[in-house]
């Protein structure tokens, strides 16, 4: 009989499908009751450092340049108290082969299918991530299908996500499109199934550790240059694994004191499967429809236990505007001569006001930027938004109501980073995670894994539990 | 007119995977009124007519099924078109930056 591809037969065989396509049996690390294993998955299931840079710079992944923003700091200082406003630097992640960190997270997962001898690898990724994958599967020569939502139902396709469809054609891979909806996942598994191939998810513990090196050289390269770590180190937030991968890099360097803050671009108000906003959005990663379910609720990616837990390294949480992501972009290109693409600089936008609240010999870290092109640029972002009805105009950045319009900083002292309350985000992961128990009853284990994945203190999180009505007992 | 496009064409065809009915129950009511559709490119396996049922080998091998909808399909994103406020901001940036008279 041949076998039931319709959409429930295909989503009732998923813990299998995944089993198959990512080569990890989860199920042994997972603990009694709500919690699993975390270090002991990163351990067994990942690579050490070490292999992580030999697999990487044989492709040519990493070791990309930092660079000084001179100017950006310098305009940061002019409107900074005195004495503040530190040194600004950018780590050039654009070098990598294809054009954005996602390299460092694509060649630990193609170099693992090649090694467990798929054929081919699978990625559903609208964005860098897709050309990464289809990048490391052409250097090692498997096959490769990227499967991305794209357009709307009027066929009206996302210019930034267009792009990267052509970037993975480029590299020689298949490109599956679809519309807006979640039940792009029901397409990734079917083909799963059907070709065989590996899951390159972007949350393995491969995929997570690829990015370790980042924040491995981050502190290296700090040390050589300037003889300490940087203070503070900005990541552009979405699914939480380049935080989660930089910040364990630079644990892993013994820069412990860094400061590692996530930063997003506020999205709130549109919804992420909704069909009318899909357009509407001027940005389609490093935003808060992603950052903000991720971060408390890791566990929604498509496999059991996501490597990325960003709230494990998370000191700080802010988020910036469309506008000031755009006028940065824009800043970048016109007072450092670097054309990079727009999402990528969400965390410089969000550097430029936090360096002014620190001191002057502090330095502050971009930890990324990604290459732009057709459709991925801040002038073709800005005319479909036009197309889309969505005004552009200066004023308050404060104003900005998404899917309406795009308020370009009036002056660059108007830029902000404006702090997400960290209790409050801690606390509804506590919320997400603690349901999972079964008759409101927690585990002792369970307290301390929700103390790890919250990075708070045991009072927070009995505090939390109780006010949810959870009785906690010894295991 | 019927146009016969030729077997060994390279060509996008687009599929209904699901129809509005069957859509997630999560869904935004928007996104469930409409189908979720898919889009896949190949050569064509036989000779198909425009806009009708037609099958293509993708570059992985798999044969795909679904109505076609573009033949030859090629990138035409692009730059954009002018957008004044981003001169204003490299004017303003420089000024600021540099001080009155940089850009003459």
């Amino acid at each position: 009989m041949a076998k039931d591809f319709s959409y429930e037969a295909v989503m009732s065989r998923r813990p299998e499908i995944m089993k198959a396509s990512v080569g990890i049996d989860y199920s042994q690390f997972e603990q009694d009751g709500i919690g699993f294993d975390y270090e002991r998955m990163m351990k067994e299931t990942g690579y050490t450092l070490a292999e992580m840079q030999e697999i990487q710079g044989k492709t040519g992944v990493g070791n990309t340049p930092l660079f000084e923003m001179h100017n950006m700091t310098a305009l940061a200082r002019k409107y900074a108290p005195k004495g503040k406003g530190a040194r600004i630097f950018i780590k050039d992640e654009a070098g990598n082969p294809s054009g954005s960190f996602k390299a460092r997270r694509a060649a630990n997962a193609v170099y693992h299918a090649k090694k467990l001898g798929y054929k081919g690898v699978i990625a559903a990724t609208s964005g860098n991530y897709g050309a990464a994958v289809a990048s490391q599967a052409a250097m090692h020569g498997l096959k490769c299908i990227i499967v991305q939502e794209c357009y709307d139902s009027h066929y009206v396709g996302q210019p930034e996500i267009i792009e990267k469809a052509r970037k993975c054609e480029a590299y020689g891979a298949e490109v599956v499109q679809t519309s807006v909806g979640p039940e792009l996942f029901y397409i990734f598994l079917k083909l799963l199934e059907e070709t065989g191939y590996f899951n390159a998810s972007l949350y393995t513990p491969f995929g997570i550790a690829g990015v370790e090196t980042l924040g491995y050289e981050i502190a290296m390269q700090f040390r050589e240059r300037e003889g300490k770590d940087p203070d503070v180190v900005v990541c552009t937030n979405a699914g939480g694994g380049n935080l989660t991968g930089t910040a364990r890099g630079l644990i892993k360097a013994g820069a412990v004191e860094t400061q590692v803050v996530a930063a997003s671009v506020d999205l709130t108000g549109l919804h992420m499967a909704s069909d009318t906003d899909f357009n509407r959005k001027s940005f389609t990663t490093g935003h808060t429809g992603f950052g903000m379910p991720f971060a408390t609720n890791p566990d929604r990616s498509d496999v059991p236990r996501s490597a990325a837990r960003s709230l494990r390294y998370m000191d700080r949480y802010v988020l910036v505007n469309q506008g000031e992501v755009f006028y940065m972009t824009e800043a970048l290109a016109q007072l450092e001569g670097l054309e990079r693409g727009p999402a990528g600089n969400t965390a410089l936008a969000a550097a430029f006001a936090l360096a002014q609240e620190m001191d002057e010999n502090q330095i502050i870290l971009v930890q990324e930027t990604e290459y732009t092109g057709a459709g991925k640029h801040i002038q073709a972002q800005l005319t479909f938004a036009l197309e889309n009805g969505i005004e552009i105009f200066f004023g308050n950045p404060d104003d900005e109501v998404k899917g309406k319009n795009i308020i370009l900083p009036e002056n660059p002292s108007m830029m902000k980073a404006r702090d997400v309350d960290m209790n409050k985000l801690k606390a509804s992961y506590i919320k997400n995670i603690a349901a999972k128990a079964e008759d409101k009853v927690l585990l002792e284990d369970d307290i301390t894994f929700l103390v790890q994945e919250t990075k708070s203190t045991d009072d927070f999180v009995r505090d939390e539990v109780k006010k949810l009505g959870y009785q906690v007992r010894q295991n | 007119m019927i146009f016969v496009i030729q077997k060994g064409t390279w060509v996008k065809i687009e599929q209904q995977v699901l129809d509005s009915t069957q859509r997630a129950p999560q869904l935004p009511d928007d996104t469930k009124k409409v189908p979720f559709m898919m889009w896949t490119k190949g050569f064509l396996v036989e000779d198909s007519e425009m806009n009708g049922d037609a099958t293509v080998e993708t570059l992985t091998g798999r044969h795909v099924s679904g109505s076609l909808k573009e033949v030859e399909p090629s990138y035409d994103h692009n730059y954009g078109t002018y957008i004044p406020e981003l001169i204003r901001i490299g004017k303003d940036l420089r000024k600021e930056r540099w001080g009155g008279d940089i850009n003459g």
